[in-house]
């Protein structure tokens, strides 16, 4: 049961062969054993937990079980849970209990699912190794020596080591793809809009997006169903009829134009990787699909358009945290500007500081010009690069990172290093567009490589078919990473 | 949270737009202005910024020597902050966050002003507006109208505006006035004595009549504004905008030219009429099928009488104790002549007091105004046998005595007799 998908899971419920209170258990039991290694989860309520599955086993049994009924979900601790703590990864937040639930939390527990608990994050989901979190950095369960990458590291790394057969995540520049592309996992990061950011605490607004991480495109789908659906409260949520992402899997590669960048396959792209995402290329083609070269010539400056524009968003979005109403508040301060500088300096980490401080400098007045709007100017211009590009292909395929994942503290120093992983994960958010990551290979090592999709907007459900097409034919998702056996 | 915009404001954004001839922008943007304070719970306010919803415009304002229009800069739309209250917390400060996020329209006027009591005025005509058009309620000391007043002072002759003080917390227009005058004092003071204006916001001290530095420019917030990406920009459609228009109240300016013009009332009058959209519903309500006489009268009585009552107990007219359709029941027995203007006042007063319609009262008290002319002439008759003294004086010539004979007519019929019958037939009598 440990090694099922939610798929399976929901057939094994279905037919009794398994109880939601079971299931939970077993999830547990493995989250305890296995916690104190990987650092995965920050908040696990057994207690909580175990009723949410006594009540989906409840419904099971009046005949009112809902489709993903009993199914036991980890959220990223970014989600606000009422009643149960949401840190966001930050000293700042290490106490805070929302007094309401995310209404992508709102909608998973509509549709039956249990949560199994909160996952470790970079701190505000800031960071691509899980390592800025005040919680102490994740493991990646493929080599403990290694990161999982982040910002949804924890949830990325949970799914691999099967502690939880699914989770959430958010991706603002790569946070759900990037890790599940360095654990071996499936993530999706839908088209901005199609979640609602409501109880998702913000980080730039105009890119966070949540989305599911699981092991199969299908189990993408099965919870983007529920993920996915117009939100009054969020004014960028999009309203249009709802799709059954799971229903069309099944969909025809034949002639299916994939579009492959040059700006993907560039310099710093690691020879496996490389050759990984070329072998998966050539099956697409064996399947019938076309591959097109395209064009994407402002890709290249979508890395420093991101480091100008999700900081300066940052930099006001965090200012609610000042120590006034809730959150961290220093000790000792002499007055109002001292109570602010004290309890901001301790709350928060180095990396959520500097990108406050790059954000509040490329807002200034004398710089917003140079920076904030030529930033936003060049968004306009990345975002025109896509839609030439699918004039002439349907989905865009490239590698998620330009390397598998990396040692722990590797990069710590180095930010610009560390953002560099985030290369192929960032123009996606920047043009609002859907992306997956699913796994295709590992390298020498033996770490799990990552195939990007990249497709126009709302086209959630090809990319999922092509997804699950692929994963039909390869089995790179079910393997079991070695330091976590069952 | 997210923020969610409010339709109702931006209704009435465009209301207010549309009611002072302003350019509605189809398309306006809500930016972030940045900074930290305790009663911002955000660290940021969502405000328009470049693209603001209401753009030019002006407002008429009566001033002693004509009409002058104040133009507008504009009008955009924001969120209130919450309040910070620096009493009653023992050295400590309170937070009142209720109002925080809630909706506020901000207007923006040109530099046309010169001068406490014409901004006063000015002020004064906006409350009217914007309570007139139903945009506030108007309330001051709730903090639904407040100002904040840019104040510089420049040498007769200079083209240039002087370097500008920005006073803040004017919750009244008394202290708007005070404050205003003290700030141009002080200002004249510092150029008088060869210093310098400091470009500044200033806070008025209601207690101490004086305005005093809050942050200088040096203090200045950088707000760091940029488009506040949880909200896309508002898009006004014609259609909404047509709508808005065709259901705009009559203006105060329109109303105050139709009453005058269908009713030749005079200009004091209509303007007290037309003060409130209410007192002019209630007016234009009691006057319905009236003849112009009638109507003359009811604005005088509500302009006068009316009005006064209202101030005396400092209510309006919505909370006003006798309704149009009563008024005009007493203002048709002060036409047919059934009322003397005293008798009127005294059955006012009754109603006011709840006794019910004037028609009723004048039953219950008797007060119809004799004008049946036998009664008269027997009531005069016996006055006249009864006062032979001033008879005489007044045929020796003695103007003062007929007025007495008036009187003493009127006590006898206990003021109900006709002035003008008594004075008909004592002359007739007399002379």
């Amino acid at each position: 049961m440990l090694n099922a998908t939610v798929a399976e899971l929901s057939s094994a419920l279905a037919a009794r062969r398994v109880s939601s209170v079971e299931l939970a258990h077993l999830f547990l039991d493995r989250i305890e054993r296995l916690n104190a290694s990987l650092n995965a989860f920050i908040t696990v309520d057994r207690a909580h937990t175990l009723e949410d599955a006594r009540r989906a086993d409840a419904r099971r049994a009046r005949q009112d079980a809902r489709p993903l009924d009993g199914i036991p979900i980890a959220h990223k601790d970014i989600y606000c849970t009422a009643g149960l703590r949401t840190t966001c990864g930050s000293r700042m937040l290490e106490n805070f209990v929302s007094p309401y639930d995310a209404h992508v939390i709102e909608r998973l527990s509509t549709a039956g699912a249990v949560m199994l608990g909160k996952t470790n994050m970079d701190e505000f989901a800031m960071g691509s190794s899980n390592e800025t979190s005040y919680f102490g950095p994740v493991r990646n369960p493929w080599d403990t020596a290694r990161v999982p990458g982040g910002s949804s590291g924890g949830s990325a790394a949970a799914v691999a080591a099967r502690m939880a057969p699914a989770a959430t995540g958010t991706d603002t520049g790569g946070s759900i793809r990037q890790p599940a592309a360095l654990t071996g996992t499936c993530g999706l990061k839908p088209t901005y809009g199609l979640v609602s950011r409501y109880g998702m605490i913000a980080f730039a607004s105009s890119f966070d997006q949540g989305g599911p991480i699981a092991r199969t495109a299908q189990d993408l789908a099965l919870l983007l169903n529920a993920m996915a659906g117009f939100d009054a409260r969020d004014s960028t949520s999009i309203e249009r009829a709802p799709e059954d992402y799971a229903r069309a899997l099944d969909i025809d590669l034949k002639d299916l134009r994939i579009g492959v960048p040059e700006e993907f396959f560039g310099d710093g792209l690691d020879a496996d990787v490389r050759a990984r995402v070329e072998e998966a290329l050539r099956w697409f083609g064996a399947e019938g699909a076309r591959t097109v070269p395209v064009r994407l010539p402002n890709a290249g400056l979508a890395l420093p358009v991101y480091y100008v524009l999700a900081p300066a968003e940052a930099s006001s979005n965090l200012s609610r945290y000042d120590g006034v109403r809730y959150g961290h508040r220093a000790q000792d301060y002499a007055d109002l500007l001292d109570m602010y500088l004290r309890s901001r300096t301790e709350g928060f980490g180095e990396e959520v500081k500097r990108r406050i401080l790059v954000g509040t400098y490329v807002l200034s007045h004398g710089y917003y010009d140079a920076y904030y709007l030529q930033a936003q100017k060049l968004r306009r211009l990345i975002a025109q690069d896509f839609v030439a590009a699918y004039r002439d292909c349907d989905v865009i395929v490239g590698p998620t990172t330009p390397t598998t994942a990396f040692a722990l503290d590797s990069k710590m120093d180095d930010p610009v290093q560390m953002y560099l992983n985030d290369i192929y994960t960032i123009p996606a958010p920047l043009a609002g567009l859907p992306a997956l990551s699913i796994p295709c290979g590992f390298d020498r090592q033996g770490l799990p490589v990552g195939l990007q999709l990249t497709g126009n907007h709302f086209s959630e459900a090809r990319l999922l078919g092509i997804a699950h097409r692929y994963q039909q034919a390869s089995d790179w998702h079910l393997r079991m990473p070695a330091e976590t056996p069952l | 949270m997210l923020p969610v915009l409010n339709a109702a404001a931006v209704e009435l954004a465009v209301r207010f737009g549309l009611a002072v001839g302003a350019t509605i922008n189809r398309r306006s943007i809500f930016a972030r202005k940045n900074y930290f304070y305790p009663d911002l719970p955000k660290g940021y306010q969502i405000s328009q910024y470049e693209l603001p919803i209401v753009q030019g415009g002006t407002v008429a304002v009566a001033l002693p020597e004509g009409e002058k229009r104040i133009a507008l800069t504009r009008a955009h739309l924001e969120e209130d902050a919450g309040k910070s209250l620096h009493e009653d917390f023992h050295g400590m400060s309170g937070i009142d966050l209720n109002r925080a996020g809630t909706a506020l329209l901000e207007i923006v006027s040109e530099p046309d002003l010169r001068g406490a009591k014409e901004a006063v005025a000015y002020a004064r005509a906006l409350h009217a507006l914007v309570v007139w058009i139903g945009v506030c309620d108007g309330n001051m000391q709730e903090g639904s109208f407040r100002c904040d007043a840019n104040v510089s002072v420049r040498r007769a002759g200079d083209s240039a505006y002087g370097t500008r003080c920005e006073i803040k917390n004017l919750n009244s227009f008394r202290f708007m006035e005070r404050a205003i005058e003290f700030e141009a004092r002080r200002q004249i003071g510092i150029l008088e004595d060869g210093g310098r204006i400091e470009q500044e916001t200033r806070l008025y001290d209601p207690d101490r009549d004086e305005t005093r530095s809050m942050r200088s420019k040096e203090e200045a917030h950088d707000y760091r504004y940029f488009p506040d990406p949880d909200l896309l920009p508002l898009v006004v459609g014609e259609q909404d905008i047509a709508r808005i228009g065709a259901e705009m109240p009559e203006l105060p300016g329109v109303r105050l030219q139709r009453l005058t013009e269908t009713f030749a009332l005079p200009a004091a009058t209509a303007a007290i009429l037309t003060s409130s959209r209410q007192l002019a519903d209630y007016f234009e309500s009691a006057i319905a099928n009236a003849d112009l006489e009638t109507v003359r009268q009811t604005a005088n009585w509500i302009a006068g009488n009316t009005s006064a009552k209202l101030n005396a107990l400092g209510i309006g007219i919505e909370d006003c104790p006798v309704g149009p359709a009563q008024l005009r029941g007493l203002i048709d027995r002060l036409a047919d002549g059934t009322l003397s203007a005293k008798l009127a006042k005294e059955v006012d007063d009754a109603m006011w007091a709840g006794e019910g319609s004037a028609d009723a009262i004048i039953e219950k008290r008797g007060l119809q105004q004799i004008s049946d002319l036998g009664a008269l002439e027997k009531a005069v008759d016996e006055v006249l046998a009864a006062h032979a003294r001033q008879v005489e004086d007044y045929r020796a010539g003695k103007q003062k005595a007929f007025n007495s004979l008036v009187g003493q007519v009127m006590k006898a019929t206990r003021g109900k007799a006709n002035p003008a019958q008594v004075n008909e037939i004592l002359r007739r009598k007399l002379d």
